[in-house]
């Protein structure tokens, strides 16, 4: 575990980077620090790697004082990954993934195989050893960035806006990526970015700094959005904040209507038992992959005409899908009913905005009662 | 027409090819006296500007050192020296090294500040010492930058030391002294042409050795952005 | 010291008159060579493929010692000033048409566009946007083309006493007085940092918008400093 301790940093004219920070972040897991520019964020992680030293209190790394060791056999211990990735422009890929096995006095061999390995890990292939850096598109400069922090696996990760400077697509691509690779790797991450999305995204904790290097609040993303701390952190979670919490209620919990999905060559006793109870039918295909809606009235049974149909929308896969899909896909769909798919696509029910508002309100209710339940153990 | 006819019988004069003042013995001087010249301001210019652009510090004293530097007229310097110090290597060598100087330092100064500094924040957080960093992330992407004050400096030598004639040393400036006191004008288009045609095989070797010592990922770098 | 600005009758001028030639040999050069370098590096910003040849030529001019240059230009134009002045006004052309092209080059393309859009015509926006911009660029190799001219002149000496200050350096041998070469190699010096602090103040005058002092802080994104230009038209430094 890394501790943070009543940590301050002060610049010699005066100005305050961080302010009595106290953290604890917690091993094998995503810690986020996300904030305003200038609430010290990235003072704060540098002074992880002793990038930036500590003006007062102390940082402590599995209960040992960082300053114990030489700084740079700490700094081989913890990766870095920054903003552009900072790759060395003169060196290859992999000989810039080779970089810190290379430093701990591998041999180039070993350390080669080792940079080649990673690179199949970071998703990059393997044609693009012998390449520099100018001849990579940012999202594989990034890669590479994240590859050569892992080079000599160390426990700690340690990535200052890594994704900050690709565009959303490529930037999404490395979220999901990055979260892969955390399932198999376990690293305990430290995560700066100012992208409130992507700190609920990736955080298991989210650490909210205001300006001032102030800790604002530290909680999982669930209870941020749930349960700001105070106006600023409020604000600073945006308008949708609501919308966005819906991402960690599961739609398992939904009721689906399986009468309303009939197939196209549907006999006339289906069509009328999805009438019954709901005001459109969803058409599939003979795999159940959904091809549209109709309304009853409009179908003549065994010969549904696909071209007719209204368009279904995304829909979302209950049960793995949350809550906020689930939502977003009844808004969408021009009948106000959403479609649920399982994992291979083929439609498993349909459900109205009604009954997903219902819900809400009860996995608002389940989380309200545990947050009382803990707060009650604990304090 | 009149110079190129010059040249032709200056380098067809069978004189001018052996004994001590024929063309290899004179090249040859001079070729020592750029090479030792350009050593000793390279010797104390690199490690300054090396250290002053990596730590970013000393920019302005730099700066004012190298005014002074070409300020100092190369001319002057030489008979001052010989005429304080008399016949011998000092004297040339003072106002050579001095000319050397600035764009070496100048121009390692600004390569080394002109790094991105992304590359050498990972370095350091990767935990390389200082010296790593200088050496190993720093100077191969300053290197063309480098190499080509060390370039500009050698060809503002090789052209200079042609005035060490004048206080009566060797090197390629014999023919251009010599040749305006004879009124030979053959031996001074001679000379002027040998200086200028060993100025640019200078630039040809400086060519060779940036493509040599200068990494393929930073010599085509530049052309993406 | 007795005697130090007591200049040689043969020098025909005072110390101060001395200096005033000094100054004309060596600047009108660099003006001329300012005046035909401009024209010369629009025409190669203009059209891309003219530049290698062009700065392939200049070099070649730019590698002939200044002292065969003189020598052989005495032929068409005898001993005098004129001699001294041509050589120096091809340096300075070598000096400033990268300076200038890098310069005017290194208006970003953005800028160029936001003045085409606002309907400047070419020539407006060369004058009043690419050469502005251009103008710390072009400054600095006006720095090293008058600091170079400034000490070249001294040459001079050797072809007929057309080195002004130069010429002290003939008299200190000839009269076995040292401080008349002190003389000339300190003032020469003098005369050069004045210049160059006399170019450095007109830039600032012409260049209102940029910083005084380029600061270089701790922080990892420093921005690249202001001087940035000074190693193009160092490469070109004789």
């Amino acid at each position: 575990m890394i501790r943070i301790d009543t940590v301050t940093k002060r610049y010699p004219d005066g100005t305050v980077a961080v302010d009595r920070l106290s953290l604890d972040i917690p091993d094998r897991s995503i810690t986020v620090l996300v904030g305003p520019s200038g609430c010290g964020k990235t003072t704060t992680l540098r002074m992880i790697n002793r990038m930036v030293e500590p003006t007062e209190g102390t940082i402590l790394l599995d209960g040992a004082d960082i300053r114990d060791q030489p700084v740079t056999a700490l700094r081989r211990s913890m990766g870095y990954v920054i903003q552009n990735a900072g790759l060395f422009q003169h060196r290859t890929v992999v000989d810039n993934i080779a970089t810190v096995p290379r430093l701990l006095g591998w041999s180039k061999q070993k350390a080669r195989a080792r940079a080649a390995e990673l690179m199949e890990r970071v998703g990059l292939d393997a044609s693009l050893a012998k390449r520099y850096p100018y001849q990579l598109s940012g999202g594989q400069q990034q890669r590479v960035g994240v590859a050569r922090a892992l080079a000599a696996d160390p426990p700690v990760l340690l990535m200052d806006e890594p994704f900050s400077a690709v565009d959303p697509v490529v930037r999404k691509g490395l979220q999901d990526e990055l979260l892969r690779l955390q399932e198999e790797l376990g690293k305990t991450i430290v995560f700066v970015t100012h992208d409130i999305d992507e700190a609920v995204t990736l955080g298991t904790m989210v650490a909210v700094l205001r300006t001032g290097g102030r800790l604002a609040q530290y909680a999982p993303p669930a209870e941020l959005l749930s349960a700001p701390a105070d106006a600023f952190v409020e604000d600073f979670l945006g308008t949708d904040r609501g919308f966005r919490r819906l991402s960690f209620f599961g739609s398992a919990t939904l009721r689906l209507r399986t009468a309303p999905v009939v197939t196209a060559d549907a006999t006339a006793e289906q069509i009328a038992a999805g009438a019954a109870e709901a005001p459109y039918v969803l058409v599939t295909d003979a795999d159940g992959t959904p091809l549209g809606w109709a309304e009853p009235r409009d179908l003549t049974a065994g010969r549904i005409d696909p071209a007719r149909l209204l368009p279904h929308g995304r829909p979302f896969v209950h049960g793995t899908g949350s809550l906020r899909a689930a939502l977003d896909c009844a808004v969408l769909s021009p009948t106000g009913w959403a479609v649920a798919v399982d994992e291979a696509g083929r439609a498993v029910g349909v459900v109205s905005q009604q009954a997903i508002g219902e819900a809400i309100r009860a996995a608002h209710g389940t989380h309200r009662a545990e947050a009382a339940e803990e707060a009650g153990v604990t304090g | 027409m009149n110079v190129l006819h010059y040249i032709a019988s200056f380098f067809a004069d069978a004189a001018h090819w052996h004994g001590y003042d024929g063309i290899p013995a004179r090249l040859a001087e001079h070729v020592r006296y750029s090479l030792l010249a350009l050593a000793l301001a390279t010797a104390v210019a690199l490690p300054l500007g090396l250290l002053t652009g990596h730590y970013g510090r000393g920019g302005n004293v730099l700066a004012l050192v190298a005014t002074a530097g070409r300020a100092l007229p190369s001319f002057g310097l030489l008979v001052l020296m010989f005429i304080l110090l008399g016949f011998g290597l000092v004297p040339v060598m003072v106002p050579l090294v001095v000319l050397a100087l600035p764009p070496v330092l100048v121009t390692t100064y600004e390569a080394m500040r002109s790094v991105d500094p992304s590359p050498v924040d990972a370095a350091r957080g990767m935990g390389m010492g200082e010296a790593r960093v200088l050496f190993q992330v720093e100077l191969p992407v300053a290197l063309p930058l480098i190499l080509s004050g060390v370039r500009s400096a050698a060809i503002q030598i090789v052209s200079t030391a042609t005035i060490a004639a004048y206080v009566s040393f060797g090197g390629l400036g014999r023919y251009i002294v010599d040749g305006l006191y004879q009124l030979d004008y053959e031996k001074v288009v001679g000379g002027a042409a040998l200086v200028a045609a060993l100025a640019l095989v200078t630039l040809g070797v400086f060519w060779a050795a940036g493509r040599f010592a200068v990494s393929p990922g930073v010599r085509h770098a530049g052309r993406r952005t | 010291m007795n005697g130090f600005f007591d200049i040689p009758s043969d020098l025909q001028h005072s110390w101060f008159g001395l200096i005033g030639l000094h100054l004309r040999e060596a600047l009108l050069p660099v003006l001329a060579g300012l005046l035909a370098a401009l024209p010369i590096a629009q025409l190669c910003v203009r059209f891309r493929w003219l530049y290698p040849p062009v700065l392939g030529v200049t070099t070649v001019f730019y590698a002939i010692p200044s002292l065969a240059f003189f020598v052989v230009l005495i032929d068409y134009t005898g001993q005098t000033e004129l001699t001294v002045m041509i050589p120096l006004a091809v340096y300075s052309l070598v000096v400033l048409v990268p300076a200038i092209v890098d310069g005017v080059r290194s208006v970003p393309q953005e800028t160029l566009a936001a003045a085409t859009a606002l309907g400047l015509g070419p020539l407006r926006r060369y004058l009043q946007v690419q050469l502005p911009i251009a103008v710390p660029a072009i400054v600095a190799g006006l720095r090293v083309a008058a600091v170079s001219s400034i000490s070249l002149v001294s040459v001079g000496m050797l072809i007929g006493n057309q080195g002004a200050l130069g010429n002290l350096l003939q008299d200190a041998r000839n009269y076995h007085r040292p401080e008349l070469a002190v003389n000339s190699v300190v003032t020469t010096a003098a005369l050069a940092i004045c210049v160059d602090a006399a170019l450095v103040g007109v830039r600032r005058l012409l260049t209102p918008w940029m910083p005084r002092t380029a600061r270089h802080g701790g922080r990892p994104s420093a921005a690249r400093p202001a001087g940035a230009a000074a190693p193009e038209a160092e490469e070109a430094a004789r």
